[in-house]
């Protein structure tokens, strides 16, 4: 039995299928561009960013009447309604499984006292005064919530102020949001751990699959920007003045970026050509909360336990081209004696997406396998990390039946995923 | 698999095994907490920097791992963790945005994610095996039982601290853990 890939999406910058952003990409388009958003930066920042008008407009066409949804569920129903809209399965089936994996969901309704009432049109409805959750006295849904046996009943963002209804700001919440709009009946799972959310919901899945818990699984993967995010990797001074250079010597930090991505997966004997997921792990440094661990350790223990020997024909690298996650990866690759397996990072595409990275990425990655084109590292020209691996610049045509992904993230965390195709 | 430990840090109270080993009623959670370190004995002064959910996960782990040997010498890479939480880093969250209209805190942003506290107690204790960090709406959850029981069906793992570390936006808290152990 394995796991296959029978359908997915990306919503980004670049465009609202798998289709487009490859082709995008492809063609050497980059989501990133310079933005002067002072709502977000006080000063013009490399971000990318979905245009809200094009948004806008395919949700009215695509997912309906727009109920004072916020920008993360927006991109998040988006992707998931081109992801199942003409598929013939059961979604309320007790064999279906939804996992949502971000980082910071609605985080964008939190805004301090000061700025709410001045955001952008709608938005300004929906923020929430920090003041006003804390003086009364927090998030308490007993009130609006009747359990069930499906367990609590979500309240329609129609006409509610984030005030009124700060669960909204609890990622469970929008899960089962998402999940009560297409009609899952399962209990979401939610996952939130930090870049790695987006690996880690593909490996949660092919456990539980594979333990016959559930014969198909939907995941998403996304995050919007906003300005919290961008204010605190600002003051990390992690992001860079231009486009980012990864693994490149003059890299100096990351771009942020938002999108969705979503991938539906069942049990089933693979055919030839099918896409698999074969396994995946994740590991803990054990070292630093905020900084790569100098040996790679939990990466390459999660390489270790992905690949249970097999060699990959690419890998699909985290590559934020930050100074010390582009030098921890090279190490960790190098360790396993993976240096001459072509490595790419697609952060200088899409920006780092969080929690919709790792699954982002591992789609454009499938793209590649069914293409026989892998892509090149869009910012990197001059080698800059300690390790000799084998940094592809530009877009190389070859047989790619297998990709290993990583992913590292805030925390300590590491993960990696092997995917394959079936020859 | 065997629970070879249960900890619950609740309402002021420590519970180890469902016996209540220190109550303290009437304190709030910081100097609550600040009690509880100081009678953990851990020497760790890293923990005064630490958000509130990452100093309840932190105790909660202390007091479930005291005096037990054979977690410390066992091999750190089987050594795995499968935390939930509720509200995420909701608390935390709220603090740093209070930050960001003036000088955004690193200090604190660091804190806005909600497996920061895996990565708190995986530092603490050296665990380097498997980790995840579910978000659910309570700390009963059938898929994390679920998930742990694959998970320790694998092989790979020895031991695991599963359980629900929450620390809400009030400032409401409940820490639940089980060491698990392969049998």
């Amino acid at each position: 039995m394995s796991i296959l890939v029978k359908a997915t999406n990306i919503v980004s910058p670049l465009g609202f299928s798998t289709e487009e952003n490859f082709s995008k990409i492809l063609a050497g388009n980059s989501g990133v561009k310079l933005r002067d958003r002072k709502d977000l930066s006080p000063q013009p920042l490399h971000l990318a960013l979905i245009d809200e008008n094009s948004l806008n407009s395919a949700f009215a066409s695509v997912v309906g009447e727009d109920k004072g949804y916020t920008r993360f569920e927006k991109i998040g129903l988006l992707s998931l309604s081109y992801l199942l809209h003409d598929k013939d399965i059961d979604l309320a089936s007790a064999d279906t499984l939804f996992i949502l994996s971000t980082t910071k969901g609605n985080i964008e309704l939190l805004e301090p006292a000061a700025t709410a009432g001045q955001a952008k049109g709608d938005q300004a409805a929906a923020c929430a005064k920090i003041e006003d959750i804390v003086q009364k006295g927090g998030i308490d849904n007993r009130d609006n919530h009747a359990a069930t046996d499906k367990g609590p009943v979500v309240t329609t963002c129609a006409d509610k102020t984030i005030s009124q209804y700060p669960e909204r700001l609890h990622l469970w919440h929008t899960a089962q949001l998402f999940a009560n709009h297409f009609g899952f009946t399962t209990k979401p799972l939610v996952i939130s751990n930090a870049c790695i959310s987006g690996l880690a919901a593909m490996v949660l899945a092919t456990r539980m699959i594979k333990a016959g818990l559930y014969r198909r699984a939907v995941i998403l993967g996304a995050d919007a920007i906003s300005r919290f995010i961008v204010s605190g990797f600002q003051s990390f001074m992690s992001l860079s003045a231009s486009g980012c250079m990864p693994f490149d010597a003059r890299r100096d930090g990351l771009n942020l970026g938002e999108g969705a991505a979503s991938i539906l997966l069942e049990a089933g004997d693979a055919m030839e050509g099918d896409i698999e997921l074969v396994r995946g792990a994740m590991h803990n440094d054990a070292n630093h909360i905020s900084g790569p661990s100098r040996t790679g350790e939990g990466l390459f223990l999660a390489i270790r336990d992905a690949l249970e020997g097999a060699r990959p024909d690419l890998i699909s690298a985290h590559g934020t081209a930050t100074p010390y996650n582009d030098n921890m990866e090279s190490i960790a690759v190098s360790r396993s004696g993976l240096n001459d397996v072509p490595v790419n990072s697609l952060k200088g595409y899409f920006g780092h997406t969080l929690g919709a990275a790792g699954l982002l990425e591992a789609i454009i990655s499938i793209e590649s396998m069914k293409a026989g084109v892998g892509i090149g590292t869009r910012g990197f020209e001059e080698y800059g990390v300690s390790e000799q691996i084998n940094v592809i610049r530009d877009n190389f045509k070859h047989e790619i039946n297998s990709v290993l992904k990583l992913a590292s993230g805030f925390g300590g965390s590491n993960a990696a995923v092997l995917i394959r195709k079936n020859v | 698999m065997e629970t070879v430990r249960y900890l619950s840090i609740k309402d002021n109270a420590v519970l180890c095994d469902g016996k209540e080993v220190l109550y303290l009623p009437g304190e709030d959670f910081p100097s609550f907490a600040k009690t509880l370190y100081k009678e953990s004995g851990a020497e760790y002064p890293k923990f005064y920097k630490m958000s509130d959910m990452c100093k309840l996960g932190f105790l909660a782990a202390e007091f479930l791992l005291k005096d037990l040997d054979e977690v410390k010498v066992a091999d750190p890479d089987q050594k795995a963790l499968v935390l939930g939480c509720r509200a995420s880093s909701l608390h935390a969250d709220i603090e740093y945005s209070r930050t960001m209209n003036d000088i955004p805190s690193p200090a604190l942003f660091v804190y806005t994610l909600a497996n920061i506290v895996s990565g708190e107690i995986a530092i603490r204790h050296c665990f380097r095996g498997e980790e995840l960090m579910l978000v659910q709406d309570g700390p009963e959850s059938r898929e994390h039982e679920n998930y742990l029981k694959v998970l320790m069906a694998e092989g790979k793992t020895k031991f695991c601290i599963s359980g629900f570390v929450d620390y809400d936006e009030n400032g409401k808290y409940i820490a639940e853990l089980s060491l698990i152990k392969k049998k």
